[in-house]
């Protein structure tokens, strides 16, 4: 039993962890598509502009949602309006607080730090210790024992993933965490990835949250009624359903333990209004290949590395019928993932320096 | 120009190897550095390696007088090394840098 306990183990001070190491797999070399310094350079330029464009949008939205979900208060037309507003709450922070915190959506380090802390909050992630989680994330991208954000490991936690759809395991969890930091208390985890000096910020920031829901709830007790929870906190889960359908994508299911992006992650084709809810994070092979390009020249990186990476998914539809059943494959064979295949054009034959990276390692 | 009798300078570049707004490996003596171009054709030096994860610098972007790690997209001032912010928490040493013949000299020690 203990022998399948530490196959499965998913920690960053397990064993895994330790293999990681041994093989290799951390903080390696990644694979990179071929494109020309030039061309890279044009594509990272980053501006204020498309930013602030949607952020104001993204305000805007939901300040008409919010106030028609107000004004509609007490009958069955606050519903769809509370919908509307908690997605925009809930699940469009979420690609706020994963741009900004890159700090590449706007020029100006300041306006990406603002939105990075507001979106935060409304998505319940402490800003300190998941900007360094995030950095993990990156460096060991679906690496066991490395990479703290593998949304799904293996076996599939097919009820943890239900619950996600509303925060409802690791909503709870965050907020319990972020009481823990009130104390000034991180944990074994947090004190592995957050250098020491970041430390007092997560303190400090976790305490402000804490008045703000303290305020919040206060609120709602003072005037009897949960309206005010409705606009601030609760949207963090009633709204999160969308984020988790996009979010799942990303990597569910896909190989673990490869230093290639194009078979652990996936790029998915969207329409207009998920693109703006999602900031063109369903270009997500690219987003990790190349993180310093913005939000808003990622479909033009899409078009450059194209012959390089595999095929698009068409939409969520697609890409939900190859997750699905892989997770439910997964859930009795661990071993299983699905293997993304590189077009004939893509840069893996023998002698290629890509080659040796785009086989899939063998599980830890 | 005159060296100093402990100083070492080396050649690290021809002018015109880097572009304007860009930077551009060199490595010497066992050691990597960042030779960066401004805009208005000033340069500067740095070690090569990010202080956070050790990534080579000359991948990243350069705006202004930031370059940012191509890993993480943690930020420095490579006038002065000075990190600027998470996740780039330690500074960067800096190296003068001087022209001389049409090459961009570095001292490395």
């Amino acid at each position: 039993m203990s022998a399948q306990v530490t196959e499965f183990d998913y920690s960053l001070l397990g064993k895994n962890a330790k293999l990681a190491e041994e093989k290799g797999l951390a903080s390696a070399e990644w694979y990179a598509s071929p494109i020309s310094r030039k061309r890279l350079k044009e594509l990272m330029q980053r501006r204020n502009g498309p930013a602030i464009r949607d952020t104001l949008i993204w305000f805007a939205l939901l300040g008409l949602t919010g106030f028609l979900a107000y004004h509609f208060w007490g009958t069955w037309w606050c519903v769809p309006c509370f919908v509307a507003y908690g997605v925009l709450y809930g699940t469009a922070s979420d690609s706020r607080w994963h741009e900004c915190g890159h700090r590449t959506a706007f020029r100006s380090t300041w306006m990406n730090d603002v939105v990075y802390e507001i979106a935060s909050f409304m998505v319940v992630r402490e800003s300190t210790s998941w900007r360094w989680s995030h950095t993990r994330h990156h460096t060991d991208t679906i690496i066991v024992g490395r990479d703290p954000e593998i949304a799904v490991p293996r076996p599939p936690d097919l009820v943890g993933i239900a619950l996600a759809f509303f925060i409802l395991k690791s909503g709870p969890k965050e907020l319990k965490r972020v009481a823990r930091h009130c104390f000034g208390s991180l944990t074994p985890d947090e004190k592995l990835y957050v250098p020491e000096s970041e430390w007092p910020r997560i303190f400090l920031i976790a305490r402000i949250w804490a008045l703000i829901y303290a305020g919040v709830i206060a609120w709602s007790i003072a005037i009897h009624s949960i309206l005010p929870l409705m606009f601030v906190g609760l949207p963090s889960f009633y709204g999160a359903w969308l984020m988790v359908v996009f979010g799942l994508t990303q990597h569910a299911g896909l190989a673990e333990n490869v230093l290639d992006h194009r078979l652990n992650s996936r790029t998915i084709y969207m329409n207009p209004v998920f693109r703006f809810l999602y900031w063109n994070m369903n270009y997500h092979v690219e987003h990790h290949m190349f993180p310093m390009v913005p939000n808003y020249n990622l479909p033009a990186l899409h078009a450059e590395l194209k012959a390089d990476m595999p095929r698009p998914y068409r939409g969520l539809i697609e890409t939900y019928r190859e997750i699905i059943p892989a997770l439910f494959r997964q859930k009795k064979d661990r071993t299983y993932f699905v293997r993304r295949e590189l077009p004939p054009t893509a840069k893996t034959g023998a002698g290629d320096p890509g080659y040796a990276h785009a086989r899939p390692a063998e599980p830890l | 120009m005159n060296n100093q009798p402990n100083e070492t300078w080396v050649p690290a570049c021809e002018i015109g190897d880097i572009e304007p707004d860009d930077v551009m490996r060199f490595d010497h003596g066992g050691r990597t550095f960042a030779i960066y171009r401004t805009a208005d054709d000033k340069y500067y030096a740095t070690d090569g390696l990010c202080t956070h994860e050790k990534v080579h610098l000359a991948k990243g972007f350069v705006m202004d007088h930031i370059i940012e790690c191509p890993k993480h997209n943690g930020r420095f001032d490579f006038t002065t090394g000075k990190a600027q912010g998470a996740p780039a928490c330690v500074n960067l040493a800096t190296y003068p840098v001087r022209i001389e013949d049409r090459h961009v000299m570095l001292r490395v020690n």
